[in-house]
């Protein structure tokens, strides 16, 4: 079934690019002696459209056609399908019947270009709903899958429960072990990492991003901006292993110096690298807009007799502020979603604190964590990384609309 | 204005280059204070090159180079030892397109106060951006709306709310460059009328491609072209009997 599909595919190709061909080269024999006709005068421009918009034109028509005979044919054949004469023979009469005809319409007047432009049109269309459709599928899905969860564990107790411990429901026929699906835990973990790695990415990516536009001369910055922008390059899992291997030892043996012992996963190494991991976005997609502010704002502040950090703090910045505000935002969906870095280095105990050294876990590492490795697909253990989901996308919705809103009302208007 | 005044600028061969390329060969000129000095000539003249060199705005500009001397009443502007910080307190500039910052009314002729330290307390900043903007004519228009952004005024008012921002730092001299390009008729005689007003405390140079306004607004007119200053004298006699030909082929349309 499949290799014959993979065939009849091929086909469907060939038979559209040998109609390309066929109407193309019958639309120039045509125009050739109508010209002849005419004396050799006419140019190409007399007829409607060029010999290859009506080559394109009937290439269109016999990919439409043959695939929607193929479709039929899936239809009626169904699953156990071999191979089918007739089937292969209503694609082939199919392409070039509509070959033909097309063919003999091929004239100065017809207008295949419009009905051309008008396929292609369509096409793009068709191919934004797809996205658009891909979208509103995941939504729809997280959502119907979310409210079977709900029907086993209170809403209520999902969103404000204080105890994280899936791993328990598993055990059924264990009296007593009903597992407990408070959420809290976990968003507390990935706020507290996304906290940590804004702290770090923030102001340092703030302050590249000053540095590299106001600052830096063009030396400079033609050696540092790529150096940077290296960093967004590095995988994550990369960064992940230099945060489990590297940094969180340090950051164990720095607080062992402090007198505290802490273990090798926490919150802050993990926070730490992946602070590191987003500074570019926030240097480069704060420094695009920092440059955006018009030379006639710095101008009029130097010319008031301002110094130019006085020009970056107070008219620079202030101009750029919610195009900065955007670029934060951006970098703590980036945060909020991340996964590999927290999975190597956060750890997976959900405790519930505010100390970074301590080692805690996040929406993205408990979903990885439910949904691999052998689950029954029905329980509410694994129904329950849905509802996780589905809070983690509305979060993540309400802070775009939120930085939306932000950068439209104090949009500066240059 | 009287001949025997001292001049606020005292320009000795004044050159500016941009890299290698040469834009002023070497201006004398003695600016008068207390009165509007007009700077005239085709595109690409040198007119707002120089107009730059009196807050050295040029400074900023990567690659540009000052020679001369410009004597800012009898001191040398371009010393090692000046800050120009402290010159542009006392040169305030207004450019071709209204730059208002992206802050209130109110911040925007506050702005230049706050930086330098003017005023001690609210009530004394509340009564300078008052004066100023009532100086540079806008107080009327914007008093029950120095909240709003700068950047919602029309051009005409931002152009003057500009003016009042420069005015508000107390400077000596102000520098326009072609500040009614961008304005619409109405909006240009006003800011002229505003012109005609200042210039009886402040030295005013004004560059501008609008020969009628450079007889309307000026005392003095300079007459640049490729680099050189052709002829300077009173606005009076530029505009009806020139020295030089090319100044008249200027003014008549033959040129430019």
């Amino acid at each position: 079934m499949g290799q014959i599909s993979i065939y009849m595919m091929l086909l469907i190709a060939v038979l559209t690019i040998g109609g390309f061909v066929y109407n193309r080269s019958s639309a120039l024999g045509k125009f050739r002696a109508a010209r002849a006709a005419a004396g050799g005068k006419m140019v190409s421009s007399a007829w409607h459209s060029q010999a290859s918009y009506h080559g394109y034109f009937t290439a269109w028509l016999v990919a439409l056609s043959t695939l929607a005979v193929f479709i039929i044919g899936l239809v009626i054949n169904g699953q156990g399908m071999v191979f089918n004469g007739l089937w292969l023979a209503a694609i082939i009469l199919t392409a070039l019947g509509v070959t033909i005809i097309t063919g003999r319409k091929v004239s100065g007047t017809f207008r295949a270009r419009t009905y051309v432009e008008r396929f292609i049109h369509g096409l793009l269309i068709c191919l934004s709903v797809i996205a658009v459709l891909t979208t509103l599928g995941i939504i729809a899905s997280l959502l119907f899958e979310s409210l079977r969860f709900f029907r086993e564990v209170p809403f209520m107790d999902f969103l404000f429960g204080l105890q994280w411990s899936p791993q328990t429901a598993m055990r059924a026929d264990q009296v007593g072990q009903s597992g407990s699906f408070g959420a809290i835990p976990v968003f507390a973990g990935t706020f507290l990492i996304m906290l940590v790695a804004m702290a770090i990415a923030g102001p340092v990516g703030l302050m590249i991003a000053i540095y590299l536009t106001e600052y830096a001369s063009a030396g400079v910055r033609k050696w540092i901006k790529p150096a940077i922008e290296i960093l967004a390059g590095v995988p994550t899992v990369v960064y992940g292993f230099f945060a489990l291997l590297t940094f969180a030892p340090f950051v164990r043996g720095f607080a062992e110096t402090l007198g505290f012992s802490v273990p090798t996963q926490s919150a802050l190494a993990a926070g730490v690298v992946m602070g590191v991991m987003i500074i570019p976005f926030v240097s480069s997609l704060s420094s695009d807009v920092i440059n955006s502010v018009p030379q006639t704002l710095r101008d009029g502040s130097y010319a008031l007799g301002a110094t130019e950090s006085e020009t970056m703090k107070k008219v620079v910045f202030t101009a750029a502020l919610p195009g900065i505000i955007g670029a934060f935002m951006l970098a703590i969906s980036r945060a909020i979603g991340e996964t590999m870095i927290v999975y190597m280095a956060a750890g997976k105990a959900a405790n519930l604190t505010a100390n970074p050294f301590e080692a805690v876990t996040t929406v993205t590492v408990q979903i990885v964590a439910l949904l691999t490795g052998d689950s029954d697909f029905d329980s509410a253990k694994t129904l329950v990384a849905f509802a996780l989901g589905l809070v983690l996308f509305v979060i993540t919705l309400i802070l775009n609309v939120v930085a939306l809103t932000v950068v439209r009302r104090y949009r500066a208007r240059y | 204005m009287t001949e025997t005044t001292k001049p606020k600028f005292t320009c000795r061969d004044v050159r500016v280059h941009y890299g290698d390329f040469e834009a002023l060969h070497g201006i004398d000129i003695d600016i008068p204070d207390h009165g509007v000095t007009a700077f005239i000539g085709p595109s690409g003249c040198g007119k707002s090159t120089f107009l730059r060199t009196f807050n050295r705005m040029n400074d900023t500009i990567d690659g540009c180079r000052v020679s001369g001397q410009i004597l800012m009443d009898g001191e040398d502007i371009y010393d090692k030892n000046l800050d120009p910080v402290l010159l542009r307190a006392q040169v305030g500039m207004v450019f071709q397109k209204p730059n208002p910052f992206p802050k209130s009314i109110y911040d925007n002729v506050a702005y230049g106060p706050r930086i330098h330290g003017l005023t001690s307390s609210k009530a004394e900043l509340d009564v300078l951006v008052e004066k100023s903007l009532r100086r540079a004519g806008l107080w009327d228009e914007v008093k029950d709306r120095l909240k709003l952004s700068g950047t919602g005024l029309s051009g005409g008012q931002q152009q003057r709310l500009v003016i009042a921002r420069a005015i508000a730092v107390n400077p000596e001299v102000i520098l326009m460059d072609e500040p009614a390009s961008a304005l619409d008729p109405i909006a240009t005689a006003k800011l002229e009328a505003l012109i005609e007003e200042l210039k009886e405390r402040y030295c005013i140079i004004i560059v501008t491609h609008s020969m009628a306004q450079a007889a309307r607004v000026s005392d003095k007119t300079a007459f640049f072209y490729m680099g050189d200053l052709i002829e300077f004298d009173n606005t009076d006699k530029i505009f009806t009997n020139p020295g030089n030909d090319r100044t008249q082929d200027y003014i008549t349309g033959r040129t430019g």
